[in-house]
């Protein structure tokens, strides 16, 4: 029996239809790239091209002066204040509501009951608002009448004010941000743990991982890595962008002694409308925020992404 | 004595009892295999041997030393889970050293890099390596030791886990249906690598499975459980040939045990209008379960009259389903292929019955004797 000649499948498309292969995935694409451009990467470029100005909301025009603005910033005690303070809040917020955050879903996780009435709870600053909840704070670190100095003169410990004093009030502010932290540390973590399979802990204790610490460095906490490092990023971030309660409590005050990046931010922009300054401030809170991703994803990425 | 002795050990959740009183002895050097059914309660039961679970009440003996109240990590025994659990983040030389590294080194010396300084670490991390590679290699696993498990295809990923088990020489070995994650081939050649690994280390193994074949092929006994009891403990030949009930005759074997309902009478067992030649010890008119297996029937020129209703042909046997003209109950035959050419669906066929290996159970289920009378079944 003669052979049909079988079509060829396997022949290159013709040349046109590549071509509009090519045309179809960037009209497709165009969509998503504008919107990314349009609202995420423009308005970062514009706010870096103004910083090189000196424009002031309401002045006539603006004249392109460089470093001027960053060469200011080097000079402005209130901004180098500010960033001292920022990076110390970071510094002490961020380890001890991770710290702290562990501890409290592990013994949470570890225990039976009530998990959900827990999680509830320590979720609940989360989802308040941190401006209503900072008068509570008001109140209860209030130099007379707040009950933390009358629980502490219970012991003869002399009223501290908290707020208005320049060496307690960023450790104040920390302690809030300890408190505003923990709930949505507690729940990241929670999450993080009921995903490692019981199995590795059973097998962990038939390979004779005896104290609880053995069986956390065995299993828990490598196993926990990508939620560590979730947390790590996002705790940062939350910490670095500390805002509300600076100006609702203290207004950076006393003397800058509690003056953060983005109150100075926030001042120099919408109080005093030097929109170029403080388009820089922001420039260097970016730098720092990306700075701080790039070391997290290069050391941690890599070493804790086992699947 | 050694080996493993399991006295009374019941378990509940709640209302629900999961272990009746289970007793068990196991020799020393002796495989033993826990099959059933889903939820019969032989995982628990191997999770309450491993001490991860806790017994309601009863007794546990390993290497002659009672642990009932030992924790796992103290009663020196490995296990082999059915997900492996591998350490994810541990390369497979670290996961092979875990059960080493954890008893033979303190926590001071496993500590990262600290440990490293402490008097007496440097030599027993070199003991510990040479005891990673002698068990890798003997599980033919030894160019994989700076994998990570996600790297590991699932046949390697179970050398693993038996390696882990393996590198100590424990009193005791658990494995809990470490092969059901893997496909029909690799499962068989597993099999036998596993009792291999049995023979030469000759540790005391309870191997628990729902996989009759593994239990059948494997073990040095079988303990049959179901409802949270051992129905039967036997080698794999007694538990198939002689079962003490009819639910451990309905598990065991492939195709399934053929179950006639007959009744005793003075001449023999009544099947419908037919006269079996079997006699019973039992009143005439007791109602009882006849077990044939598919193997007992051949193709002859007078016997049980059946009709063919389908054929399944599997190389060198061919499986008969029929319908018994006695009493049109359904029966499956195992018939040698040669035997059986030109055998069409909807045929008459006369089965001849190997007497012998019939089993009769009464209406608890329950074992009756019975002997063989004459040789031919009548009208």
């Amino acid at each position: 029996m003669p052979e049909a000649p079988l079509p060829r499948f396997a022949a290159p498309p013709p040349a046109r239809f590549a071509l509009s292969e090519a045309a179809a995935a960037w009209l497709l694409s165009a969509p998503a790239m504008l919107s990314l451009f349009l609202l995420l990467l423009g308005p970062s470029l514009a706010l870096i091209a103004l910083s090189f100005t000196d424009w002031e909301l309401g002045a006539g025009g603006l004249t392109w002066i460089g470093l001027g603005n960053y060469a200011e910033l080097l000079e402005d005690r209130t901004f180098l204040a500010a960033l001292r303070n920022t990076l110390l809040y970071v510094a002490l917020v961020m380890p001890s509501s991770i710290g702290l955050g562990l501890l409290i879903a592990l013994l949470v996780e570890g225990g039976k009951r009530l998990r959900a009435t827990f999680r509830a709870i320590y979720f609940l600053p989360v989802v308040s608002l941190l401006v209503a909840m900072a008068t509570a704070w008001q109140y209860l670190l209030h130099p007379t009448i707040g009950p933390v100095n009358r629980l502490l003169a219970l012991f003869g410990v002399a009223p501290i004010n908290w707020l208005g004093s320049s060496d307690w009030v960023l450790l104040s502010l920390c302690a809030i941000g300890l408190w505003e932290n923990l709930g949505y540390v507690v729940v990241l973590f929670m999450a993080g743990l009921t995903a490692i399979p019981s199995e590795l802990y059973a097998a962990a204790e038939m390979d004779g991982a005896r104290s609880p610490w053995a069986r956390f460095r065995l299993v828990t906490w490598p196993l926990l890595g990508p939620t560590t490092l979730f947390v790590v990023t996002i705790t940062a971030i939350r910490c670095l962008r500390v805002f509300d309660t600076v100006a609702a409590l203290t207004d950076g005050g006393p003397n800058n002694a509690s003056e953060v990046l983005l109150h100075v931010m926030y001042k120099e922009g919408f109080t005093y409308f030097r929109i170029g300054y403080s388009a820089a401030i922001t420039a260097v809170f970016l730098a720092v925020v990306l700075a701080l991703m790039l070391i997290q994803t290069r050391i941690l990425d890599r070493r804790i992404h086992y699947a | 004595m050694a080996g493993i002795a399991i006295e009374g050990i019941r378990k509940s959740f709640g209302a629900t009892q999961v272990l009746k009183a289970v007793s068990l002895q196991l020799r020393q050097g002796e495989f033993l295999s826990l099959v059933g059914p889903s939820g019969c309660g032989k995982t628990t039961l191997l999770r309450i041997i491993a001490g991860l679970k806790t017994a309601d009440s009863g007794a546990i003996h390993i290497a002659g030393r009672e642990v009932t109240r030992l924790r796992a990590a103290d009663r020196d025994i490995a296990m082999v889970f059915q997900n492996y659990a591998l350490y994810p983040h541990l390369t497979v030389a670290e996961n092979l050293a875990v059960p080493l590294v954890m008893r033979a080194l303190t926590p001071w010396q496993r500590l990262p890099l600290l440990g490293r300084l402490a008097p007496g670490t440097a030599a027993r991390r070199r003991e510990i390596a040479a005891r990673v590679q002698a068990a890798a290699e003997m599980l033919r696993i030894g160019h994989l030791l700076d994998r990570r498990p996600v790297q590991l295809s699932g046949g390697q990923r179970q050398r693993v886990a038996l390696g882990r088990a393996l590198v100590r020489q424990p009193s005791a070995f658990l494995m809990d249906e470490p092969l059901s994650n893997l496909d029909a081939e690799l499962r068989a050649s597993t099999r036998r690598e596993i009792v291999e690994l049995h023979r030469a280390a000759g540790v005391t193994t309870v191997y628990v499975t729902h996989d009759q074949v593994e239990a059948m092929t494997m073990s040095d006994r079988v303990a049959v459980m179901m409802g949270g009891e051992v129905l039967q403990l036997g080698t794999p030949r007694e538990v198939y040939e002689e079962p003490a009930e009819l639910r451990v005759a309905a598990f065991l074997g492939s195709p399934r045990i053929n179950t006639l309902k007959v009744a005793a009478a003075p001449d023999g067992l009544r099947l419908g209008p037919v006269t079996l030649p079997l006699q019973a010890a039992a009143a005439p008119g007791t109602r009882l379960t006849l077990g044939l297996r598919p193997e007992a029937f051949a193709l002859a020129g007078e016997g049980l009259a059946a009709r063919v209703e389908h054929l399944e042909f599997l190389g060198a046997e061919l499986l008969l389903h029929g319908r018994l003209a006695a009493d049109e109950s359904p029966i499956i035959a195992r018939l040698p292929q040669a035997e059986t050419a030109g055998l069409a669906i909807g045929a008459q066929v006369a089965l001849a019955v190997e007497w012998r290996a019939a089993l009769l159970f009464d209406a608890e289920g329950k074992r009756l004797r019975l002997a063989p009378q004459r040789e031919a079944a009548h009208a």
